[in-house]
């Protein structure tokens, strides 16, 4: 049974991973526009590394979680969309009248979440050891980096998942960009809480648990291993991951209730 | 009494302006009815809280002497930012327009079609000025300081000029291509030469590659003299509008060049 079901699963997943390949444009966005963005955060607000009190000598290796955080974003809403379209086309279900069991197609997509996440984590970090970022906790920090973001592609391709689960369609998942975006700007990606400015703004940030995704990758690249913003960067991602995996699992019995 | 007379009766120009007139009431309707009209403001003013809450403490980086303080600096950004995404969302019309048959019909019976063109840029700036009034109202309610009297109106019409050149460029793409999937290519070229542009801090204190870019970029020209029109310390004024209107007058061969392309191709 176990072993059924794992067969499933991987077949699934191959299917998630080259279905995303197979789309350049998926691809090279996921990784052109976040490097993108990047860039130019980067260079135009590198000035704010001489305001006082500021934990960095360089904007560029404070920005660096910004890329890391918005890939996984994107291959959130990738792989909703991609479920969404099985949804529409009947896939789902053509899956419900075979053995296939529903929580394969979920692992599966997730799984296919996770490698593209684990793709972008390579790719962005020899990316940005060759514009110059130092990770201060060395080589062990840009392998925790790379398994954080599988671990925050896994949580908000979940989300995605359930987006797709409640709505099937693919332009609902696909609108929903907008409102990752939103979570990502509210948070301390571009300057620490401390040196937030906007009460408002700073309560936002500190409620907004991408601050602690965020946070959680920073410290890696700019102090080194400090344990307690590992701590709760980790515990972030796995309540994510928990919260929303029960989500699409719930909501994928309710689609295959329908179905 | 016959077309031919009609057209006489109206004069060499009658008819170019009797088109814009009807291609903007019909898009001005259109907008107006419908909620969404407001979309291209969205962005912008998501930015502008995200920028202006998040990044206050910027405006304190030594060398930042902006007198009316780092929320009016964002605000200039956002506002020419949902001017000129209200000139790409009036692109996507055309562009949808062409989808449904209707551009192409409106072609048939336009006596003179460049008409067709003035009538979408007319239309946009109409859109323009109630979006940008949603972001300026915005920004009033957070508290930003109104310091330009009456060197407000040099910044409107900046507003205006560059409302109209992402207006004629995105009627260029969408007559070219006459798809809704044209959407990125009208915006994304929009975007990126809004972001290469002194966003965050003045254009002294960039450094690097963005420096030398946003130097080059034309749009950096205008923003800068649309701040210090806010701040009532009006900036290079005359190569701003020089700027705005030479994007213009090139863009409008652009959206005409388009607007040839698809006479023969319809």
């Amino acid at each position: 049974m176990g072993s059924t079901f794992s067969v499933q699963m991987l077949n699934l997943a191959q299917r998630s991973v080259v279905r995303t390949l197979r789309q350049p444009a998926v691809v090279v966005s996921s990784l052109l526009f976040p490097l993108m963005f990047w860039g130019i955060n980067s260079n135009g607000l590198d000035a704010a590394s001489r305001i006082p009190g500021f934990p960095a000598d360089s904007y560029l290796d404070f920005s660096f979680a910004f890329p890391l955080i918005q890939a996984a974003l994107f291959g959130a809403v990738t792989a909703g969309a991609d479920l969404a379209r099985d949804i529409e086309t009947g896939f789902l279900d053509r899956l419900s009248l075979t053995p296939m069991r529903p929580a394969a197609l979920l692992a599966g997509m997730l799984m296919g979440v996770v490698a593209l996440g684990l793709i972008q984590g390579v790719v962005f970090l020899a990316v940005g050891l060759l514009f110059g970022v130092q990770i201060q906790a060395g080589f062990g920090g840009m392998l925790l980096i790379v398994l954080f973001m599988m671990l925050v592609a896994l949580g908000f391709g979940s989300l995605g998942a359930i987006l797709a689960l409640r709505t099937g369609s693919t332009e609902a998942v696909e609108s929903s960009f907008p409102l990752f975006f939103v979570a990502i700007f509210l948070s301390s990606i571009n300057l620490p809480r401390d040196l937030i400015q906007a009460d408002w703004f700073r309560v936002i940030a500190t409620l907004n648990p991408v601050s602690y995704l965020v946070e959680g990758i920073r410290s890696l690249i700019i102090t080194g291993w400090d344990g307690q913003a590992l701590a709760v960067g980790f515990g972030c991602a796995l309540g994510l991951i928990l919260v929303t995996l029960a989500g699409a699992a719930a909501s994928m019995r309710t689609r295959m209730a329908s179905s | 009494m016959s077309a031919g007379t009609n057209a006489q009766e109206r004069g060499p120009y009658g008819g170019f302006f009797s088109v814009a007139g009807a291609v903007a009431w019909r898009q001005i309707y259109k907008y107006f009815t419908n909620p969404a009209f407001l979309s291209p403001a969205l962005f912008p003013l998501f930015f502008f809280v995200a920028f202006a809450g998040g990044l206050t403490r910027v405006g304190s980086v030594p060398g930042f002497d902006y007198a009316p303080g780092y929320t009016a600096f964002q605000f200039v950004w956002s506002l020419l930012q949902a001017v000129a995404l209200g000139g790409a969302f009036t692109g996507f019309s055309i562009a949808g327009d062409f989808e449904s048959g209707f551009a192409n019909r409106l072609m048939l019976a336009a006596s003179d079609r460049r008409g067709i063109l003035l009538g979408y840029v007319i239309a946009s700036v109409a859109r323009a000025t109630a979006t940008g009034a949603l972001v300026t109202v915005v920004a009033l309610l957070t508290g930003m300081p109104m310091s330009g009297g009456v060197d407000l109106f040099g910044l409107i019409g900046l507003a205006v000029l560059v409302n109209m050149a992402a207006t004629l460029f995105g009627a260029g793409i969408a007559m070219m291509l006459r798809t809704q999937q044209a959407g990125p290519i009208i915006r994304t070229p929009i975007f990126l030469v809004l972001f290469l542009a002194p966003v965050f801090v003045p254009l002294e204190l960039l450094s690097g590659w963005i420096e030398t870019v946003a130097a080059l970029n034309p749009f950096t020209i205008i923003l800068t003299s649309a701040r210090g029109f806010l701040a009532g310390e009006p900036v290079g004024v005359l190569p701003a509008y020089a700027v705005g209107a030479g994007l213009v007058v090139a863009l409008t061969l652009w959206a005409l060049f388009g607007l040839r392309y698809a006479e023969r191709s319809s």
